[in-house]
């Protein structure tokens, strides 16, 4: 008999998806990770809802905004092991970078100031942002921390090898800030 | 500090570092000594070359029957002495003030020009250090882009002081120096004037290349782009030693 799979979530915050086309540069590997993990909810599948309870989630990105937030909360609630991937997960990084400014100046800039066709700012379906922004970690609390803008493939194969074996990865090994 | 050449009147001593029996000048400091024998301690403000900081407190040992750390960069060797340059409590601290360091300023090493090039990013990873604990201070700093060829960025300042030492010491033009005390702490050029209107800068460039992060750096480098080459420093410094 096969071993049961591991159940895995993901979820992209404030980020460029960079962390998410890492991972799919598992490339062959990712028929290899297909037999021992079970992909229940991600951008890069269909499920809508994150299921009651989940083996491993994998958050992506910085907490700018009040759905950041509650993403962030739910998966703590939900997931046995946490991780932070890549750097705006682990430090807030680029995101953070408006930290500088107020949010209406961040807002006015973007929606304002340089567009030329009905500038507004939208505040309908959309949530609020938040300031400061923070990493994941200064909101919920993370089990691993994979820094690296992106980590590498090698990286994320690493990480989870480990954890598929029950062991806890240390990421510093092979990756850094800014990798 | 500047290796003289040999003096008869200098004596050894004899002394253990993490177990192994070594000897030293007694004018050797305990980071020269273990540097020589390639005995990894970690450390930010010291250069080889540059007269001693001893502000950044990463290259603190233990010396046995003694509670108190000192500096390894500042305490020379001496007879009998028993040191212990790894501990539980030396990687703590060790980890702990590197972590106190980017939560101070702003160091986003993804967009900075020194990304993988950097001396604090280089000594986070060896440190294991693979997320910050303590909230970010949120103070965002000025960047002066006054000069033609340089350019210092305060958001990644570590105020090492390499760049004031170097300037003073082996330039001989002192036109770096620090300003303010605690968070309000910073390198300034001349009186605190814009770097481009300093008229005591030679544009030698020393403060740039011995700067370990990304605060001084050439214009016109991007993202990564900005390799630091020091090997001019042991050489002059042994010159003006003379």
């Amino acid at each position: 008999m096969t071993e049961p799979k591991i159940t895995l979530a993901t979820a992209w915050l404030d980020g460029c998806s960079g962390c998410h086309m890492s991972f799919l540069d598992l490339d062959e590997r990712l028929i290899a990770l297909a037999d021992r993990i079970e992909l229940v909810y991600s951008p890069l599948v269909d499920a809508k809802t994150l299921p009651e309870t989940v083996d491993l989630g994998i958050l992506e990105g910085a907490i700018s905004s009040e759905e950041d937030l509650e993403k962030a909360r739910l998966f703590r609630a939900r997931c046995r092991l946490l991780v932070s991937l890549g750097d705006c997960a682990v430090t807030g990084n680029v995101p953070a970078m408006r930290n500088a400014f107020r949010v209406e100046a961040v807002l006015d800039r973007a929606y304002r100031e340089n567009v030329t066709c009905n500038p507004q700012i939208p505040s309908l379906g959309v949530p609020a942002l938040r300031c400061p922004v923070k990493p994941i970690h200064h909101e919920v609390s993370v089990d691993v921390f994979v820094p690296g803008c992106p980590p590498s493939a090698d990286t994320i194969w690493y990480v989870l090898s480990e954890l598929i074996a029950g062991r806890m990865p240390e990421p510093a090994r092979v990756t850094r800030f800014g990798a | 500090m500047p290796l003289s050449t040999a003096r008869s009147n200098v004596r050894v001593v004899t002394l253990k570092i993490d177990g192994r029996d070594l000897s030293a000048r007694e004018d050797e400091t305990l980071l020269e000594v273990c540097r020589e024998h390639r005995i990894p301690v970690p450390s930010l403000c010291y250069l080889e070359g540059l007269s001693v900081w001893a502000g950044c407190r990463l290259c603190m040992v233990e010396l046995v029957n003694q509670n108190r750390l000192v500096a390894s960069c500042a305490t020379r060797a001496a007879e009998g002495m028993e040191v212990q340059t790894d501990s539980e409590r030396l990687r703590r601290y060790r980890r702990t003030l590197i972590e106190l360091l980017f939560a101070e300023r702003n160091h986003v090493c993804a967009v900075c020009v020194s990304n993988g090039h950097c001396e604090l990013q280089t000594l986070a990873q060896r440190l294991g250090i693979d997320h910050i604990r303590f909230a970010y201070r949120q103070a965002h700093e000025v960047l002066d882009s006054s000069h033609e060829l340089f350019r210092l960025d305060h958001n990644r300042c570590i105020l090492c002081t390499r760049c004031v030492r170097v300037c003073d010491e082996i330039e001989g033009a002192h036109v770096w120096d620090v300003m303010g005390r605690g968070s309000q702490c910073r390198i300034i050029s001349d009186l605190a004037i814009p770097w481009g209107q300093s008229e005591t800068c030679t544009n030698c460039g020393k403060c740039v290349q011995v700067c370990p992060t990304g605060a001084l750096i050439k214009q016109g480098t991007s993202a990564g782009e900005m390799v630091k080459d020091r090997h001019f420093l042991p050489i002059l410094a042994r010159r003006r030693a003379r």
